[in-house]
């Protein structure tokens, strides 16, 4: 889409960053946000339909995929579908043999739900960037992003599941005595210290997540605006960009899912450990 | 980009699909893998075993085809040998079987022989006599010249 004016490019911009957002604004009520601003005033509560939408369909695709394989798995010599399931499953095996020490088996199915959901949802972006608001906006929905791993809420909302693990099996392993133990006494094991130690081992552990989360939103949504800016150029000029940049993402997509599934990995390890 | 209720959302969906996947997808797959696993290697150790098998049979087969062949001849050998005996046995047999009839047929023309000899002895003795007394016409003794006239016929 060739913008003509400034006016009109930021226009764009800004709609096809924008949510579908559905929430209680403080004038109109539970009712779908028309505009960025009724989106920003309708604060915490509310929902983004897009992200939830294309999220959970890819769980669900991931979901289908899997549990067909599953069903249809056989010791016998692989096929197809089988073939490719098997391979990711076993990836994910050795990723969490490597980085997880101790036995849990919620680690790997764990790590197998992270990565391959994560990995669908961003590969959504490969999806030329107009295709759903446009196609969106002439079915009457005003916006449409579809990329959940481009909104903060996904990606933070997972670290979140991933951060609830971590305190659980931190509690679960070491006891909540033990815990509070590993917040206070370490790195310096001096009661005079317990409140240094605390904030920065609080600190510590409240980075975990955040940088998660942040990690793949920042590196999904700046891959999500380069394509958009790349989008704003004339049109015989677009793929000149266009193709190397999606083919550079294909690695990004793999790449910031595995990063974000290793790290889950690696945390969840970090909480079973006694120091 | 304002953090919401999404954020609540993305972590009720995670954990649902967490746990989905815990129960009805890694199991299955995860298991079917590691029986492959396990078949396989079983597989591998079967084939080796089987090699082992196979040339521990090639080994007894040549051992009992070469004591088969070894005993064959022996045998051969043993019948031809025997049957050499056998030959020789037959024809010591004819051989000795001829020479007793010889020696019975001989013997009983001998004794036809001698009986034939007897008879005529005793036929001639008693012509002589009687020609003796027809020549004689006179009565002779018979008895006191009943040696002599013996005599004459042993000589015959």
């Amino acid at each position: 889409m060739a913008a003509g004016n400034e006016v009109s490019s930021t226009y764009y911009i800004q709609h096809h960053l924008q949510n579908l957002t559905f929430g209680k604004h403080p004038e109109n009520g539970w009712s779908l946000a028309h505009s960025a601003e009724e989106a920003r005033e309708m604060g915490f509560w509310a929902i983004h339909l897009d992200t939830m939408g294309w999220s959970i369909a890819m769980g669900l695709l991931f979901i289908w995929i899997f549990r067909k394989a599953g069903k249809a798995a056989t010791t016998g010599v692989p096929s197809g579908l089988q073939n490719a399931v098997e391979m990711v499953v076993e990836f994910i095996e050795n990723l969490t043999r490597a980085t997880f020490h101790g036995r849990n088996p919620v680690i790997a199915p764990l790590a197998l739900t992270l990565f391959v959901w994560i990995l669908l949802m961003n590969t959504l972006k490969i999806i030329p960037v107009d295709y759903g608001p446009e196609l969106f906006k002439r079915l009457g929905v005003e916006y449409m992003k579809i990329v959940p791993t481009t909104d903060p809420n996904a990606t933070l909302g997972m670290a979140l599941g991933v951060f609830c693990l971590i305190i659980y099996y931190s509690i679960k392993v070491k006891g909540a005595g033990g815990f509070a133990k590993e917040l206070s006494l370490t790195p310096f094991n001096h009661w005079a210290l317990i409140p240094f130690n605390l904030v920065l081992e609080v600190i510590g552990l409240l980075v975990k997540p955040l940088g998660l989360g942040l990690r793949l939103f920042g590196n999904m949504f700046a891959g999500e605006v380069i394509f958009i800016l790349i989008a704003l150029l004339p049109f015989w000029a677009i793929w000149l960009l266009d193709v190397p940049w999606a083919i550079f993402h294909i690695l990004v997509v793999t790449l910031q899912a595995f990063i974000f599934t290793t790290l889950s990995v690696v945390y969840l390890s970090a909480a079973h450990e006694h120091h | 980009m304002n953090i919401n209720m999404t954020l609540i959302g993305q972590t009720i969906a995670f954990a649902i699909f967490v746990w989905f996947c815990i129960k009805y997808v890694w199991p299955p797959i995860s298991n079917a893998l590691h029986e492959r696993q396990k078949k396989i290697a079983d597989g591998l150790d079967a084939a080796s075993r089987a090699t082992r098998d196979l040339e521990l049979a090639q080994e007894r087969a040549e051992q009992t085809l070469r004591e088969s062949k070894e005993q064959a001849s022996q045998i051969l050998e043993q019948a031809n040998k025997r049957s050499a005996q056998m030959i020789e046995e037959a024809r010591e047999q004819a051989r000795a079987e001829g020479e007793r009839l010889m020696a019975s047929a001989r013997s009983e023309i001998e004794q036809e022989v001698n009986r034939a000899k007897d008879e005529l002895r005793a036929q001639v003795s008693h012509l002589a006599i009687l020609g003796a007394e027809r020549v004689l016409e006179a009565s002779v003794d018979e008895k006191a010249h009943r040696k002599l006239l013996d005599e004459l016929a042993a000589e015959l």
